[in-house]
């Protein structure tokens, strides 16, 4: 069978196992629309958070990111894992025994504010589009290159499917096809990643072929990965380029953003008690873990194989260097998709893949007759690649692409539920219309996630930006906008409705505007984003650390000039901080 | 508040702060910090502030939410506050 049928007919079934759940878990209330009913097992909300919290960024990019960045792809690995330690000490516990739907409602109730609820759903919004449109990208990518279909195509097929179990299970339709798409991503990231290990370093467990000497020559994967890159004047794999302040505020902001996304944070109002959502925290992580721990070994791996591939002999012997006709059969399927651009700038027919960038290089490559990289390579041909590359079945390369869109639906159906949970639940029935009956909530909840469907699938078309930095934006701003209020609203009961309020309107223009400043979203930037022009040497993806601690110090400042909340506030804290 | 709420939200509080502190010098510590100081250190193939930047940090989050997670339940009964 030809691997484009094969993962026709692979994909296809995993929509069909998705569908099949979708039907079996209809959603029949608003409890049970928004938060599930909160009858989901601790782990079955676990696999559900890590379908749920891993996109297609950490499936496709994540590990070819690493690849390229060496040391500094630190700051994804304990960025996108460290902010679940702050959601199961600092929030989770608490949110849930608080025991309503969202995240508006909490900030809502808890400073006693309309304006605070809208500001909160504000801010949500504003996080969650952000986030999906990337998502949807991430789908419609997937679909072009494994299926050979228009990206606007496979958006669209993503968002039929996304539409049938968003709009008719809400989150207990979500909940179970997470769980069903928690297994078919691990597979199909484990799987090549046990079988490239194999082949490169003679164990199958990646997390150990990370550390472990390489089967051709005997040294060690890491050093000898130092060094073949080191020779082509890139910076050493285990030694970063990043400055360690940039390092440390970037983890930082990823880590208070994962704590604050709201589609995370809601996964725990689904289980039925509080040290159900403790434990389900875990249980999350650990599922992360798997994907987030072999992620760098895969990103190593990759490096090696390419640059092998390339520079297969001494550096700078004439044949040292791939000849351009004897390219490998997956260079040129993916030289097709333009993720692999090769130009032959001297002329010689062989392919030189090194740093051009480098001017301790410079006069070693012309010593060679090198006249500048002659490569261009997409990061996230790391990981769609990698089973070609390794040259494993078909039956693995089709399972990857499921495994991608399986990455992208499930978050994006996560997103797409707080959305419009935030219209139906948080501006509908809390401010705009409170005496709407639960069938016409209900119906409205459906109504807005279909709409938001709708303006997800043409964001996803026309992505505002690079789809890498509108993300990056999304975590800045959960981290900037709603982390600091929700976690003052339960361990401070002096922090007041005034306080909440300019806490996240100043943290969020603060970060929303440095990052515009230097990424220019919808314009162009204001400044070049280099580290000489960086407010402390902070890049706009780590500004959101900034952000949070600008939130804090406000919401601080401001309630201490201002009354303090009243009594049934102070009842209300006190009653969420014990679990009966 | 009651005393007993009071004692229960104090020892939940020391153990936050334990935890965190361990949050913090697993990551912002051996792996960003002091990782160059940790890379002296070379364990099999990989360099241990390396390590602990890419996969020793990890590591150590899944435990803590675990620990964290038995020690609230320890704590819950002994101040008679679980659910059911």
């Amino acid at each position: 069978m030809d691997l484009q049928t094969l993962t026709y007919l692979v994909v296809g079934a995993s929509f069909v196992l998705y569908i099949g759940i979708a039907l079996a878990s209809r959603a029949r209330s608003t409890g049970e629309f928004y938060v599930a009913g909160k009858h989901v097992h601790p782990l079955a909300n676990g696999m559900a958070t890590a379908a749920d919290w891993m996109s297609a960024a950490s499936f496709i990019s994540m590990a070819g990111l690493i690849a390229f960045l060496g040391y500094d792809g630190a700051v994804y690995l304990m960025g996108w894992t460290g902010g679940y330690v702050l959601l199961a000490l600092l929030l989770a516990p608490y949110l849930r025994k608080f025991g309503k739907f969202t995240v508006p409602d909490f900030i809502g109730d808890r400073y006693d504010s309309q304006t605070a609820r809208v500001v909160a759903v504000v801010c949500l919004i504003l996080i969650s589009f952000t986030y999906v449109a990337g998502q949807m990208r991430g789908v419609g990518i997937v679909f072009s290159r494994f299926l050979n279909v228009d990206i606007s195509v496979g958006l669209f097929i993503g968002m039929a499917i996304v539409f049938f179990y968003a709009v008719l299970g809400g989150m207990k339709g979500i909940t179970y096809t997470q769980v069903a798409q928690y297994w078919v991503l691990i597979l199909a990231y484990l799987v090549p990643a046990v079988f490239i290990s194999l082949q490169v370093t003679g164990t199958p467990v990646p997390q150990i072929a990370f550390a472990s000497s390489v089967v051709d020559d005997g040294g060690f994967l890491l050093e000898k990965l130092d060094r073949i890159v080191t020779d082509l004047g890139f910076g050493a794999y285990t030694s970063g380029a990043k400055s360690r302040t940039d390092v440390f505020f970037i983890t930082l902001a990823l880590m208070i953003g994962t704590a604050g996304l709201p589609h995370v944070i809601v996964r725990f109002f689904t289980v039925p008690r509080v040290r159900d959502a403790r434990m389900s925290a875990g249980w999350a992580l650990l599922f992360i873990a798997i994907l987030y721990t072999t992620a760098p070994a895969v990103g190593a791996l990759a490096r090696l194989n390419l640059t092998e591939t390339i520079q297969h002999g001494p550096v700078g012997a004439v044949d040292g260097n791939l000849a351009y006709e004897e390219r490998p059969l997956w260079f040129r399927t993916w030289e097709d998709t333009g993720l692999l651009r090769f130009e032959d700038k001297n002329a010689d027919g062989r392919i030189q893949y090194y740093d051009d960038t480098n001017p301790d290089f410079a006069a070693t490559a012309r010593e060679y007759g090198w006249r500048g990289n002659e490569l261009g390579v997409d990061r996230d041909i790391m990981v769609l690649a990698n089973p070609e590359i390794a040259g494993l079945p078909n039956w693995v390369i089709a399972l990857v692409a499921a495994g991608g869109i399986a990455a992208a639906l499930s978050t994006a159906a996560g997103l797409l539920l707080v959305i419009s949970a935030a219209v139906s639940h948080d501006l509908l029935k809390s401010v705009f219309a409170p005496e709407i009956s639960e069938r016409g909530e209900l119906l409205a909840g459906r109504v807005s996630a279909a709409v938001a469907i709708l303006v997800a699938g043409y964001l996803g078309y026309n992505p505002p930006g690079f789809v890498a930095q509108v993300v990056a934006l999304a975590f800045g701003l959960a981290a900037a906008s709603l982390f600091p209020v929700i976690l003052l609203g339960i361990f401070s009961l002096r922090v007041n409705k005034y306080g909440a309020i300019a806490g996240m309107v100043s943290g969020l223009t603060f970060t929303l505007s440095y990052i515009i400043y230097f990424k220019g979203v919808f314009m162009a930037p204001f400044a070049e984003n280099v580290s000489e022009n960086w407010l402390f040497g902070i890049s706009p993806e780590g500004i959101g650390a900034l952000g949070a601690a600008l939130n804090f110090a406000v919401a601080i400042a401001v309630s201490a000039v201002t009354p303090p909340p009243p009594a049934t506030v102070r009842e209300l804290v006190e009653r969420i901080r014990v679990p009966s | 508040m009651s005393t007993n709420k009071r004692t229960y939200w104090q020892d939940n509080l020391r153990l936050v702060r334990f935890c965190l502190t361990i949050w913090f010098v697993v990551s912002f510590g051996f792996g960003i910090l002091l990782v160059d100081v940790l890379n002296q250190i070379q364990i099999g193939g990989v360099r241990l502030g390396f390590w602990f930047a890419q996969q020793g940090s990890i590591y150590a989050f899944v435990v803590l939410i675990f620990y964290y997670a038995w020690r609230m339940s320890v704590v819950d009964k002994a101040h008679g506050v679980t659910e059911d």
